[in-house]
C-alpha cells in the first residue's frame, strides 16, 4: 500500500479525533490502520467528505491495477504486482500464456490449436501447468471469416481470448459474441480512441492499449480512466527485445516507484510477431515471463515449447519467502516390508518428487524418510546446517523409521557423502551407505543395493 | 500528469576480469547497470558464452546433443577447436570429468598434460573445471596451473574447503579462479572475503551454482540477481566480481531436456536466458544451437 495508517488518520473527520465509532472500530485511528492494510472498506465511515473519499481511494488502490479476462474457473487475473524483483517479497500473479490463432490460417490448423489449448496439461510437484487464453486474431480482412473464427473458438472452449483486430468493427462485434465473458480487446491507439471509447462503454471489458512509446499510453489511459474504464492492459510497442526490457522495467518502476496512476496496470507482450523463427520466438517469451509481462502471446503451442515456457513461469512465481515443501516423514514406496531399504532425503517438493518418483521406478520396496529441511535442496540444506548428522540422528529417532525395519542400513545422498563418518558416529548401530549423486541413478542403483545384501 | 522516465544511475561497478592473455585475452565483467539495462548506460563487455567440451566421451548423451559434434565426442582438441571454428563459441569451458576419484581417476599429470594441449590449439580462452571434489581437485587444478604457467586459465571450482591451495597454486601461476558457494549469498560473500586477503580481487569470477530450469534454478537466479544488485546498487566490493553460469550440464541431465530435440534447446536456451537476465557475465553452454539463439537474443 502507498499511503500510512499514521498520514490516513489526519484526513479523517476532525482530524482524527471525532471517535464516533460508527465504522464499528473503538476510534479513528484505529479505523485508519486497518484501512491502510486492506482491511475495511472507506464506505463504513459515514463522515468523510467526497473530496478526502476519492483522494483516499486512489492512495489506497494498488499501484498496479487487476485485470480480470475471461470468467468462472479459466479467469485469469494480472495486475496487482507488488515488486520489481522476486527477493523482495514475491511476484503474485504469473502471466497468462495466450497463443494465436489468426483467421487465415487453415480449418486444420485452427482445430488442431484450440485443442491443443485445451487438451496440453503438465503435471509438476503436484500442480497442474497450462496455457491460459487464446488470441483470436483478425488478419485476413475477411470480417466474416473473424467472426467465424470467434464463434468456433466461443462454442469450442470456455477459455478466455483475447481478441486482436484493427478494424474496429471487427473488433467490436467479436467482443458482442464474448460480451458475457470478459475478453480483452486489443489495440486501442492513439488513432482510434475517441471511436472506440463509446463502444467500449457499451458492454465494458478489458482494453489492450497500444503506443509506440512508454509515454505515448499515458493519454491514452487517461482518456480511458476518464470514461470509467479502468481495467487496461498497456503494450508499450517495442520492436526488439532490448527496447521491450526497457520499456516493461520503466512501466514496472513507474507504477511502483514514482505511483505513477496512468501507467498503473499490466503488460501485453507479443512476441509471436517480434521473431522469425520459431524456437527464438520461444527464448523471446521467456524473457517476458521474467521481465513483467501480464500476457504473452506466442504462435504456437507444443509440448516442445509450451512445457519449458510453463516451468520458468512456475520457478520464478514461486514465492521465495516460502520454498514448496512436503510433509516431514517416512513415506512408503512399492509396498515395503522390515527388510527394505531406508532411503534418506530433504523435503523441499522438488527434491521429493524426482527421488520418490526414481525410487518408485526401480521397483524396489522402499522406505524414503524425508526430514524437514524448510524446503531446502540437499545440498542447499546441508550448507545452511539444516541436514548433518546432529540433526538427521534426532529425525531418525523421532519418524519412527527404527519400529518398522529389522536392520540398521541408512542410504544417503551422493551429494553429502561427507557426513557419512559424523552420521555413523551419531548414530550407533547404523550403518551409513552413500547412495548416488544424481537422483536419476537410483533404478541402477537400488537393485543392485539389495541383491548384494541376499 | 507527466511522465518522468525512472532512469536510475547506479553508485557500483562490478570489475573487469580479463580470461586468456595476448591476443586471446576475453574481458568479461566491467559494467555499472543491471543487466540489460542498455537504456540506462552502457556496457564494455557484452554477456559472454563458452562451449563445453569433456574429457571423457559422453556416454549418455541424446543423438540431438552428439549430433552437431560428429565424431570429435572421442577427442576433445577437436572437439574445442570445433566448438571455436563452426559455432563461434568465444571461450571453452574444459570439464575434467575425467578426474573423478570415484570414476576414472586419471591421474593430475594426464588431466593437466590434456589441459595443455587443448589450450595450446586454440585462439580462444580457455575455462577449467574440476569435479567440485574438494580434494582431488587440489591435486588436479594445482598440476593443471603448473603446467599451463602464465597462460591465464579460469580454474574452478575453488569451494571453501579448498580455496587457499589451490588459489596460491594459481596465483604463482598467473591464473584466474573461480569461487563457488552453494546457492547462498551469505557463505558466497564470506569466501569472497576469505579468497581476497590472498587472491587479487580483479582476477575472481563467482559462481553461485547454476541449477536447471525446473530443478531450482529460481534459487540460482534470485542469488544472481541479488549478487549483481549488491555489487551495482550497493557498491559490496565484496561483491563486484563477475558471475559464472555453468548451467549446460545441469539442464541436459534433465529427463525434459533427455525427451526430445526442440524441448532440450529450449531447456538449456531459456535457462541460460533466465540466468543472464538475472545477471550472468560468462554462460557455459552445451548445445551450439541453444547457445546460437541466446546470443542472438541478446544483440537484439
Ligand atoms: S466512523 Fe469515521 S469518524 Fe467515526 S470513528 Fe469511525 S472513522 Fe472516525
Amino acid at each position: 500500500m502507498s499511503i500510512k495508517g499514521t498520514d490516513i488518520v489526519k484526513k479523517l473527520p476532525e482530524g482524527g479525533k471525532k471517535n464516533c465509532r460508527e465504522c464499528g472500530l473503538p476510534t479513528c485511528f484505529a479505523f485508519a490502520m486497518k484501512l491502510a492494510s486492506g482491511g475495511i472498506s472507506l464506505d463504513k465511515c459515514p463522515y468523510i467528505s467526497p473530496q478526502v473519499k476519492a483522494e483516499l481511494a486512489d492512495a489506497l488502490a494498488p499501484p498496479i491495477n487487476l485485470v480480470t479476462i475471461g470468467h468462472g474457473e479459466n479467469a485469469l487475473q494480472i495486475g496487482n504486482e507488488e515488486v520489481l524483483y522476486r527477493h523482495e517479497k514475491t511476484f503474485i500473479h504469473q502471466p497468462g500464456i495466450a497463443l494465436l490463432v489468426s483467421d487465415e490460417e487453415t480449418e486444420a490448423s485452427i482445430e488442431r490449436k484450440i485443442n491443443k489449448v485445451r487438451e496440453l496439461r503438465f503435471d509438476r510437484v503436484g500442480l497442474t501447468l497450462k496455457a491460459d487464453l487464446l488470441a483470436l486474431y483478425f488478419e485476413s480482412g475477411d470480417k466474416s471469416k473473424f467472426e467465424a473464427l470467434v464463434r468456433r473458438a466461443y462454442e469450442a472452449t470456455d477459455l478466455g481470448v483475447v481478441l486482436i483486430s484493427d478494424d474496429l468493427d471487427a473488433l467490436f462485434e467479436a467482443r458482442d459474441i464474448y460480451a458475457s465473458r470478459k475478453p480483452l480487446i486489443y489495440p486501442i491507439t492513439e488513432e482510434n480512441i475517441d471511436r472506440a471509447i463509446p463502444r467500449i462503454k457499451q458492454s465494458p471489458t478489458p482494453v489492450g492499449v497500444r503506443a509506440e512509446t512508454v509515454e505515448q499510453l499515458v493519454p491514452l489511459t487517461l482518456k480511458l480512466k476518464e470514461a470509467g474504464i479502468e481495467e487496461i492492459v498497456l503494450d508499450p510497442g517495442s520492436g526488439n527485445l532490448r527496447e521491450a526490457i526497457a520499456a516493461q522495467t520503466l512501466l514496472r518502476r513507474a507504477a511502483l516507484k514514482q505511483k505513477f496512476r496512468p501507467l498503473g496496470y499490466p503488460t501485453i507482450a507479443l512476441p509471436c510477431f517480434m521473431t522469425k523463427g520459431e524456437l527464438k520466438e520461444f527464448v523471446a517469451a521467456s524473457v517476458f515471463i521474467i521481465k513483467y509481462a501480464g500476457i504473452i502471446v506466442i504462435s504456437n503451442a507444443d509440448q516442445y515449447s509450451l512445457l519449458p515456457l510453463l516451468v520458468q513461469r512456475l520457478n520464478i512465481y514461486t514465492d521465495p519467502r516460502m520454498p514448496l515443501a512436503v510433509e516431514e516423514k517416512v513415506y512408503e514406496i512399492n509396498e515395503p516390508n522390515e527388510q527394505s531399504p531406508v532411503l534418506l532425503t530433504t523435503n523441499w517438493s522438488l527434491t521429493y518428487f524426482i527421488v520418490s518418483s526414481e525410487t518408485e521406478a526401480s521397483k524396489v520396496p522402499s522406505w524414503l524418510c524425508v526430514k524437514n529441511s524448510e524446503g531446502l535442496g540437499v545440498v542447499t540444506a546441508w550448507a545452511a546446517g539444516k541436514f548433518s548428522a546432529d540433526t538427521i540422528e534426532p529425525f531418525i529417532k523421532r519418524c519412527g523409521i527404527e519400529a518398522k525395519v529389522n536392520h540398521r542400513r541408512l542410504v544417503i545422498p551422493g551429494k553429502v557423502a561427507r557426513i557419512r563418518g559424523e552420521l555413523e558416529e551419531a548414530m550407533s548401530g547404523w550403518e551409513v551407505i552413500v547412495g548416488p549423486r544424481e537422483a536419476s541413478d537410483i533404478p541402477a542403483f537400488l537393485p543392485e543395493l539389495v541383491k548384494k545384501w541376499k | 500528469m507527466i511522465y518522468h522516465p525512472p532512469i536510475e544511475v547506479y553508485a557500483g561497478r562490478v570489475r573487469e576480469v580479463v580470461l586468456g592473455r595476448g591476443n586471446k585475452a576475453l574481458k568479461i565483467g566491467g559494467e555499472n547497470i543491471l543487466p540489460l539495462h542498455l537504456f540506462e548506460g552502457s556496457v564494455a563487455n557484452p554477456p559472454r558464452f563458452a562451449l563445453e567440451v569433456y574429457d571423457v566421451e559422453p556416454a549418455d548423451w541424446p543423438d540431438w546433443l552428439l549430433e552437431p559434434f560428429g565424431e570429435v565426442v572421442s577427442d576433445p582438441v577437436n572437439w574445442a577447436r570445433k566448438c571455436v571454428n563452426d559455432f563461434g563459441a568465444e571461450a571453452i569451458c574444459l570439464q575434467l570429468e575425467s578426474t573423478d576419484p570415484a570414476g576414472e581417476a586419471v591421474s593430475a599429470e594426464q588431466a593437466a598434460a590434456l589441459v595443455k594441449k587443448v589450450n595450446d590449439a586454440l585462439d580462444v580462452p580457455l575455462i577449467v573445471y574440476g569435479t567440485g571434489d574438494e580434494k582431488a581437485d587440489v591435486r588436479v587444478l594445482s598440476k593443471v596451473a603448473e603446467v599451463c604457467d602464465s597462460e591465464n586459465l579460469l580454474l574452478g571450482p575453488l569451494l571453501k574447503e579448498n580455496y587457499e591451495e589451490i588459489g596460491k597454486v594459481a596465483l604463482e601461476h598467473g591464473h584466474s579462479v573461480i569461487a563457488q558457494s552453494p546457492v547462498d549469498i551469505n557463505l558466497m560473500k564470506e569466501l569472497n572475503i576469505k579468497l581476497c586477503k590472498s587472491f587479487p580481487a580483479n582476477k575472481i569470477v563467482i559462481d553461485p551454482v547454476s541449477s536447471g530450469l525446473g530443478y531450482g534454478m529460481e534459487y540460482s537466479f534470485t542469488i544472481i540477481e541479488r549478487a549483481k544488485q549488491l555489487a551495482v546498487i550497493f557498491k559490496d566490493g565484496m561483491m563486484q566480481m563477475p558471475i559464472i553460469a555453468n548451467l549446460g550440464g545441469e539442464c541436459w541431465k534433465t529427463k525434459e531436456a533427455k525427451a526430445g530435440r526442440e524441448q532440450g534447446i529450449l531447456w538449456e536456451a531459456i535457462t541460460a536466458t533466465s540466468l543472464l537476465l538475472a545477471g550472468a557475465n560468462i554462460l557455459v553452454l552445451r548445445h551450439p544451437e541453444s547457445y546460437k539463439l541466446v546470443k542472438e537474443i541478446v544483440s537484439g
